[in-house]
């Protein structure tokens, strides 16, 4: 299990310098000199070398390259050319608030969806069962940046108007009340939590309705095993059997599937933070591609990528003491049989995907 | 036994391919009329306009008839969508194909390649390349493929190794077929359904992230209606006319839904195993 540990912590760090470098590559790509953005319209030629040379532009590509390489690992991501601070400054205020939002969602899309999915699978084909896989289908459909429109438009204006109770009024934007220094701890924190309620409910509706989409599906392969019968046969009650037999084995695919969900999370991020003003990673993305503030947007680009491998390996990690095969140190949860030579050279084999 | 999926799948799809391409003749006003800015202007739904003519779904913030830019819309949204998702099948089976038919360092490097892609959030590698070009239709349609290729890739790349495993495939290599040929007439014919079934999800996918681009004013440039800019445009007056934002959010959901429920249907026709 060791050894799995450290090839997969190996290219997870091999993933986020692929990732990294494609940032740089398309920051080369990018039309137009950063020092004449740097210095304004006003500046003399004088101006342009020393922003050039300040800005380490006059330096040939590879130094460049291995400058940025080694700037973002340190932490050292430029200048923004629009704020006119460092990138890490403007990134670093931004980063707590969408791993607040995104954490939290991510929390409430696997319980959500497990509880849904596993509820269906239980239910299979009865009206409980087919209601929710309509609902899912049609809400796994609908854009978040729409989404989140509706419940602003329902549960902050027209709450609001027609005098809906307190309840059921909540904020529209921001992560906290303007008066919030003056709040006591315990109303600071309420305050915080109605601000979180609705772009936590745009990003959790979304992916419950995906993950559930796909736990009914695993909890069904687990059902019609022989093991479940067995456990039925030995007259263990049916909730045990969900609990301590079916959901184990239907979790562990669930588990790789934060591989999948986390980009499209991230997705919905942007555009929930831009909605709600929510002062995070993404909007800072939005408002840096619309001034053309090519640093700040491809430092962000690098570090979403880093989030999602980091993911990533935890989620292998989460997997390997999930699964007790795994454990034991035998057979990798890709079983893959790659083809010494190609598949040309040797014929190929099947590739088993999954467990 | 046919699955209804397909079936709403397909109406669906194929009635919002009719409404794309009869727009001119089903709109009732022209989508880009901005009218008389006093008396049109955000006009509620099933209410007549001053000059006569019902404005079925109301009017914008510079009386702009609503349905008429929603049928108008469709027509970008479809384009972009369906090219978009055709022309990262092409670049993913490419890839796949070469993947699966190469050597294992060539092998190894594509995957590497399509790993490190699908590490970065479709979106923000998107926003990204937007940043870069002004975009247009032409460059929205490439930017979308240019993201979108990977899971066809991956996919591609597992059925036809599948494919290559079985008997006939070797017997066809066995009589001096080319590699070429052996692609294309004996591998891809029998590796494409899931393909497809891939492309139709990438379809709605595809749809969604152009909608959301125009939404945050990075889409096809206005005054052409298109469903994003349309919500863009609605959202700052969600208050008073919430129909401007909110109808044309529905007509993207549709078409996703669409393309989901095909794509799940034909899927599951096909592997008789998920089918429940």
């Amino acid at each position: 299990m060791w050894r799995r540990v450290v090839v997969r912590l190996l290219s997870g760090i091999a993933l986020v310098l692929a990732v990294v470098t494609v940032a740089f590559v398309l920051l080369q790509l990018a039309p137009g000199d950063p020092a004449r953005f740097w210095v304004g319209p006003a500046a003399t030629q004088d101006d342009l070398e020393t922003a050039r040379r300040a800005l380490g532009l006059d330096r040939p590509l590879l130094t460049r390259y291995l400058a940025w390489v080694t700037g973002f690992v340190r932490g050292d991501w430029g200048s923004s050319l629009a704020q006119h601070r460092p990138v890490r400054e403007v990134l670093g205020a931004a980063l707590p608030a969408t791993l607040l939002l995104s954490g939290t969602s991510l929390l409430v899309t696997y319980l959500g969806g497990i509880i849904v999915g596993l509820v269906q699978a239980v239910k299979r084909a009865r009206p409980v069962d087919t209601l929710l896989t309509i609902v899912t289908v049609v809400v796994y459909g609908l854009p978040a940046y729409w989404v989140a429109l509706v419940l602003v438009l329902v549960f902050a204006y027209a709450a609001a108007r027609l005098g809906w109770p307190a309840w059921l009024q909540f904020p529209a934007m921001g992560v906290q009340s303007l008066d919030a220094d003056f709040l006591s701890p315990g109303a600071r924190l309420l305050d915080r939590l109605e601000h979180l309620a609705l772009p936590l409910v745009t990003l959790g509706a979304l992916g419950v309705a995906g993950t559930a989409r796909f736990v009914r599906g695993a909890a069904l392969d687990v059902l019609t095993l022989d093991f479940v019968r067995a456990a039925r046969a030995r007259g263990i009650s049916g909730r045990r059997v969900l609990t301590r037999h079916v959901l184990r084995n239907a979790l562990l695919p669930v588990i790789t599937l934060l591989g999948l969900a986390l980009p499209a999370l991230f997705s919905g991020t942007v555009f929930v933070e831009v909605i709600f003003a929510w002062p995070g990673m993404g909007r800072e993305l939005v408002g840096a591609v619309a001034a053309r503030d090519y640093p700040v947007v491809l430092a962000a680009t690098a570090v979403f990528g880093t989030l999602v491998v980091t993911g990533n390996l935890l989620a292998d990690l989460l997997y390997a003491v999930a699964d007790p095969r795994m454990r034991a140190g035998r057979e990798g949860r890709e079983g893959r049989v790659r083809a010494r030579g190609g598949a040309w050279g040797r014929g190929a084999q099947h590739e088993q995907e999954g467990p | 036994m046919r699955d209804l999926r397909i079936v709403v799948g397909t109406v669906v799809l194929a009635g919002l391919a009719f409404v794309a391409i009869a727009a001119p003749w089903l709109s009732p006003f022209d989508p880009l009329a901005q009218g008389d800015l006093v008396r049109t202007r955000l006009l509620a739904p099933l209410t007549p306009g001053p000059e006569g003519g019902l404005r079925w779904l109301g009017t914008d913030q510079l009386g702009r008839d609503v349905l008429s830019r929603l049928l108008y819309g469709a027509r970008i949204s479809l384009l972009v969508g369906f090219l978009a998702a055709l022309l990262s099948a092409a670049i993913g089976t490419g890839l796949g194909a070469l993947a699966a038919l190469g050597r294992s360092w060539v092998d190894r490097s594509v995957m590497a390649l399509t790993d490190a892609a699908l590490a970065l959030p479709r979106l923000v590698l998107l926003l990204a390349l937007v940043a870069l070009f002004q975009p247009n239709t032409a460059i929205i349609i490439l930017v979308l493929a240019l993201t979108g290729w990977m899971p066809v890739a991956r996919l591609a790349r597992a059925e036809l190794r599948g494919v290559l495993a079985r008997p006939y495939a070797a017997a066809a290599r066995a009589t001096g077929v080319g590699r070429f040929r052996l692609l294309a007439r004996h591998l891809l014919p029998n590796a494409l359904t899931p393909m497809l079934v891939a492309t139709a999800l990438g379809v709605g996918n595809a749809i969604t992230l152009e909608a959301g681009l125009a939404f945050l004013g990075l889409g096809v440039p206005a005054p052409a209606p298109s469903w994003g800019n349309m919500i863009a445009t609605g959202r700052d007056a969600l208050v008073q006319a919430p129909w401007v934002a909110t109808i044309p959010g529905m007509a993207v959901a549709l078409a996703v839904v669409g393309c989901n429920l095909l794509a799940d249907g034909v899927r599951d026709q096909m592997d008789p195993r998920t089918a429940r």
